[in-house]
């Protein structure tokens, strides 16, 4: 058995969960090794799509920003941010990855500001960027974050990006796409899916040698598991290869 | 129409298409020589209590000279357009809270403060969380849409993001159920700029523009601005950019100022050119974290400058330039 960190099996996991041929919204950093890596395993077909305006890059290198030019390697097409929201808007999207200070059980996201007054924040952050356009327009949304109380809150400080709202038909009630929802959130403790008619986030399966009272005591509101929680795989030697050859030679992610 | 709800932000700037119309209707039509300065670009388009946007996205194909020179002449209560805002933002917002009196005072955010992987800005922090700057919230689309609605001339857009959020109860936005569907919308209103700066790989002394790679929202927003200042790489004849008409995606009848600013989207990324300066990035944040060393740096780097060509030999001049191009192109194949 391969020896691997942390950030190394949550790369592996979020690329695990995306399925050849249909399109992904990503930003920089683990969303993208992780579609990196997908697309040198099992889903060559995956095409990758970046809301500054980058159409299918066949990615050679990480980006250190959303619109800077490795973005456009090798594209099919250099859009507008219009264009890409709007691909989105009508249908054309299945994944985005998001992250977030705060996300709340129903999967909803906060990366506004820390503290309730919206005059004077605690800790200002830098607001939705596209995260809640795409989280409305994408069929699923996928998380990936570091697992702690601070992050998993039974509340979140502002509602930046819907998840599930308020529960069930809460999506559909404020006038959003039907076909869309939060989808899967992996951590470095585990991996959460939602509850098909509850919508409440529930545990799927933990990493290896994580306990499910480990991750009850990093989560702040009381998480539910489906019947048969199972164990994460760990990484495969070939998806370890191509992840430290490959993806992040220069250990930008994998290094942390 | 029904209308259901509407967000508690401020609107900042009128979304009235006559009043837009009214506002160009003396703007030249002709084919004149708009070549000139970045100093005097700034002292005759960019007024202080104007409504400014900044094209490009993030650190990259920015106006750099221009936001440099804005905070330089001291410009002041400006409303701002916070859309994939960071370098540019970060330079704004040097001009509050430093004690030379407050330079932005209204922003529409959908990003702000970030400059993406590489962290928060302190100073930016600092300035926002005092309260000093009014805020209202929207998306990288809706924003970008308002734009677009500018762009046609028209009062507002619908979309179906925002809803059922905070950040919908924060923005100036409102819902409505579709008259056609009776689905629930989120209605966008048009955003105007006074003045909007853009840089762009080449244009001609008339304005005609063109770019490569993503074009994020800028040619909604060369549509949308009152008055728009064009930066370029590299200044080409008129007959150049009628070679090849198909390439000119900004118009010289939008522009009322070009200026050749070689290197000009420096620190930031300008594609197919140079790429992004992470080093120079790194020591400007870590120069924010207390006033004094910042105001050494502003006066360092900005106040101390005579010009963006002074800035960039303060940089490292040619070889540190060569240094970015090369990573760019990716002659390394980037690692």
């Amino acid at each position: 058995m391969p020896s691997y960190n942390a950030m190394e099996l949550m790369i592996c996991c979020a690329a695990r969960t995306l399925e050849d041929r249909r399109t992904l919204a990503v930003g920089t950093g683990v969303p993208c090794a992780a579609a990196m890596l997908a697309q040198r395993i099992h889903a060559p077909n995956l095409t990758i799509v970046f809301e500054s305006g980058s159409v299918a890059p066949q990615l050679l290198t990480m980006p250190i920003s959303v619109g800077d030019s490795r973005t456009l390697y090798h594209a099919a097409m250099a859009t507008s941010m219009c264009d890409i929201m709007e691909f989105s808007q009508r249908g054309l999207i299945d994944y985005t990855f998001l992250g977030g200070a705060q996300i709340d059980v129903y999967g909803n996201l906060n990366s506004t500001q820390i503290g309730s007054d919206h005059a004077r924040p605690r800790v200002r952050l830098p607001g939705s960027g596209g995260a809640n356009d795409l989280a409305s327009f994408c069929r699923r949304i996928l998380v990936v974050t570091n697992h702690d109380k601070r992050r998993f809150v039974e509340r979140v400080d502002f509602l930046t990006t819907p998840g599930y709202l308020t529960g069930p038909g809460a999506r559909e009630a404020a006038g959003l796409p039907r076909d869309t929802g939060p989808y899967r959130v992996i951590t470095d403790l585990a991996v959460m899916g939602y509850h098909p008619q509850t919508k409440r986030m529930q545990l799927l399966t933990l990493h290896p040698d994580v306990t499910m009272q480990r991750v009850r005591d990093h989560t702040g509101f009381a998480i539910d598991a489906v019947a048969d929680v199972g164990q994460t795989p760990a990484p495969t030697e070939d998806e370890l290869r191509l992840l430290r050859e490959e993806v992040d030679p220069l250990r930008y992610l994998i290094g942390r | 129409m029904i209308e259901l709800s509407r967000g508690l932000g401020e609107l900042f700037s009128d979304p009235s298409p006559d009043a837009a119309r009214l506002a160009i209707a003396e703007k030249s039509r002709s084919l004149t020589d708009k070549l000139t300065t970045v100093s005097d670009a700034v002292s005759r388009f960019v007024r202080d209590g104007d409504y400014l946007a900044i094209g490009g996205f993030g650190l990259n194909r920015i106006p750099t000279a221009i936001v440099h020179e804005i905070l330089r002449q001291g410009r002041q209560n400006l409303r701002f357009a916070g859309h994939t805002s960071t370098h540019d933002f970060q330079i704004l917002v040097a001009g509050n809270g430093m004690g030379n009196g407050r330079l932005l005072a209204a922003v529409d955010v959908a990003y702000i403060i970030g400059l993406e992987m590489r962290g928060l800005s302190p100073h930016g922090r600092r300035v926002v969380e005092s309260g000093e700057i009014a805020l209202t919230e929207w998306t990288n689309y809706t924003l970008a849409l308002r734009f677009k609605a500018a762009a046609m001339g028209i009062p507002f857009l619908p979309a179906r993001s925002l809803l059922g959020t905070d950040t919908f109860t924060r923005s100036a936005a409102r819902s409505i159920e579709c008259p056609f569907t009776g689905e629930k919308l989120a209605l966008v209103p048009a955003l105007y700029p006074d003045v909007a700066a853009i840089h762009v790989h080449e244009a001609d002394r008339h304005g005609n523009a063109r770019f490569r790679g993503m074009s994020v929202a800028d040619l909604e927003l060369a549509r949308a601005a009152k008055r728009l200042i064009i930066t370029c790489e590299r200044l080409v004849p008129e007959e150049e950019m009628r070679r090849d008409p198909t390439r000119t995606t900004i118009p010289y009848f939008l522009v009322d100022a070009v200026c050749e600013v070689p290197f000009g989207s420096y620190p930031g990324n300008m594609p197919g050119e140079y790429f992004s300066d992470e080093v120079h990035i790194r020591a400007w944040l870590e120069a924010e974290n207390t006033q004094e060393t910042y105001r050494d740096w502003l006066r360092r780097t900005i106040y101390g400058t005579r010009d963006f060509a002074d800035y960039l030999q303060l940089c490292g001049g040619l070889p540190r330039l060569q240094e970015l191009r090369r990573q760019d192109l990716m002659l390394d194949r980037g690692r």
